[in-house]
């Protein structure tokens, strides 16, 4: 069964330009990665709760090749951060993440790590783990079912079934250059952002 | 009592006086002897007893705060061996004073006392520390330094224990502190993620933990240098 020049033409519409044998190659490292991710638990409230019962034998985050709970950073792939992150935690959140290897990947697991859940409006409270971490998937919740984090992971490894290696911006990581003109100071991002929902409401109380 | 285990209820002050929420009025009532055995030594530190839902709230004196309350530690009559909090209250109404508040339990006696001290708006926010008495006072007067900021005169180690080291916006218990901090969001978070997490550790607590010979060698040094890691 030989390849003809046909296929190869259709595989590069497909598939962006990238050559058949580098699209089926990624199709076998995706499909490994994305059945085999090991968590990275950052559980810090009731959503860790949930995120128990997920991996315990009802849910059993085992189909999805995640039995493999790691608490060591260097041996993660994703990281769920279940539960709300007060500005205390925030530097722990941040290095763990950057302890974690490349590929690594980000789950904002609850209403509380994807917007601070308005509830916790506060002084205390980090409005947003995606003002720290990048997050790839954001489950709702107050705290998630465990079919909407199951949902979430499934979404995730459909996010890397589709990814390419030939994409250069893919593990790129970035520390914001002040000198770059696309540098904005955070006063102007507080100002740009003051009234866009509730993860980035910047209004001062009445007191 | 000559049996050396006799069932109390849970809120009786001795066996054979049944007492249960119920019974207690809001306002009055019996106070608490210690009440009246304070009165007796300290006549002129004592301002004013309230029985309020059964419990007895004693407001003394600052001065002699740490005598009263190492009285009530060492008395054979008393013995208040266990103190359950420290804490303070702040009212809506800029007139009333702020009260840092002691809740002490006698566990021979199965008495509940709580003593109170006043402090006025604008006087110096002090009180003596009872550590000295109670070693169990340090964490509980550190978080009422922290979200208060009430200056506890004689703690070993008066630091700020839930918000990190170098927190700057001040103390977010008090009324005049808004409810989403002083600063923006990005430079609280800029602020927090440029603190140290290791920080906060003294390094009395990492010596108490035995758990300062498995540190790693940098921050065994940094720790023999000065009394904190980092910052």
């Amino acid at each position: 069964m030989g390849l003809s020049r046909h296929d190869a033409d259709r595989a590069e519409v497909v598939h962006g330009g990238d050559p058949w044998f580098a699209t089926r190659m990624d199709f076998l490292v995706n499909w490994s990665r994305a059945n085999s991710l090991w968590p990275m638990p950052f559980g810090t409230a009731c959503c860790a709760i949930e995120f128990m019962a997920s991996a315990a034998n009802k849910y059993d985050l085992a189909r999805f090749g995640m039995e493999r709970m790691s608490f060591s950073p260097r041996q993660a792939d994703v990281l769920i951060c279940a539960g709300r992150v007060p500005f205390k935690l925030a530097p722990v959140l941040r290095r763990i993440w950057q302890q974690m290897m490349q590929p690594k990947w980000a789950i904002s697991m609850g209403a509380c790590a994807s917007s601070g859940n308005g509830i916790f409006d506060n002084y205390a409270v980090v409005q947003g783990i995606d003002t720290i971490i990048p997050v790839d998937v954001y489950v709702p919740g107050c705290p998630p079912r465990p079919e909407g984090l199951i949902y979430g992971i499934m979404l995730l490894q459909k996010k890397i079934m589709a990814e390419r290696s030939s994409d250069q911006t893919l593990r790129r990581e970035m520390e914001p250059d002040p000198k770059s003109q696309l540098y904005l100071p955070p006063p102007v991002i507080d100002e740009m952002s003051e009234n866009f929902g509730n993860s980035v409401h910047q209004k001062r109380s009445g007191l | 009592m000559t049996a050396p285990f006799t069932t109390v209820m849970a809120g009786a002050a001795a066996p054979g006086q049944p007492t249960s929420p119920k019974n207690v009025p809001l306002r009055g009532g019996e106070p608490n002897p210690s009440a009246e055995a304070l009165r007796a030594q300290f006549a002129g530190a004592i301002a004013r007893v309230d029985v309020v839902c059964g419990e007895t709230s004693v407001i003394v004196d600052r001065a002699q705060l740490l005598d009263i309350v190492r009285w009530l530690h060492d008395d054979a009559g008393q013995q208040y061996d266990y103190l359950s909090d420290v804490t303070a209250v702040e009212y809506r109404d800029p007139e009333r004073p702020l009260e840092v508040v002691w809740h002490l339990r006698s566990l021979p006696y199965r008495r509940f006392l709580r003593l109170k001290v006043l402090l006025e708006r604008g006087s110096e926010l002090s009180v003596p520390s009872v550590w000295p008495v109670y070693k169990g006072a340090d964490w509980l007067e550190r978080e009422c330094y922290d979200m208060f900021g009430i200056r506890f005169d004689g703690h070993p180690d008066l630091r700020r224990i839930l918000m990190w080291e170098g927190y700057k916006e001040g103390h977010p218990l008090r009324k005049d502190f808004p409810v989403r901090g002083r600063f923006s969001r990005s430079e609280q978070l800029r602020q927090a993620l440029s603190a140290n997490p290791e920080a906060r550790y003294s390094m009395e607590e990492l010596s108490i933990a035995q758990a300062f010979e498995d540190l790693p060698d940098d921050m065994r040094r940094r720790l023999a240098a000065g009394g904190t890691v980092g910052e």
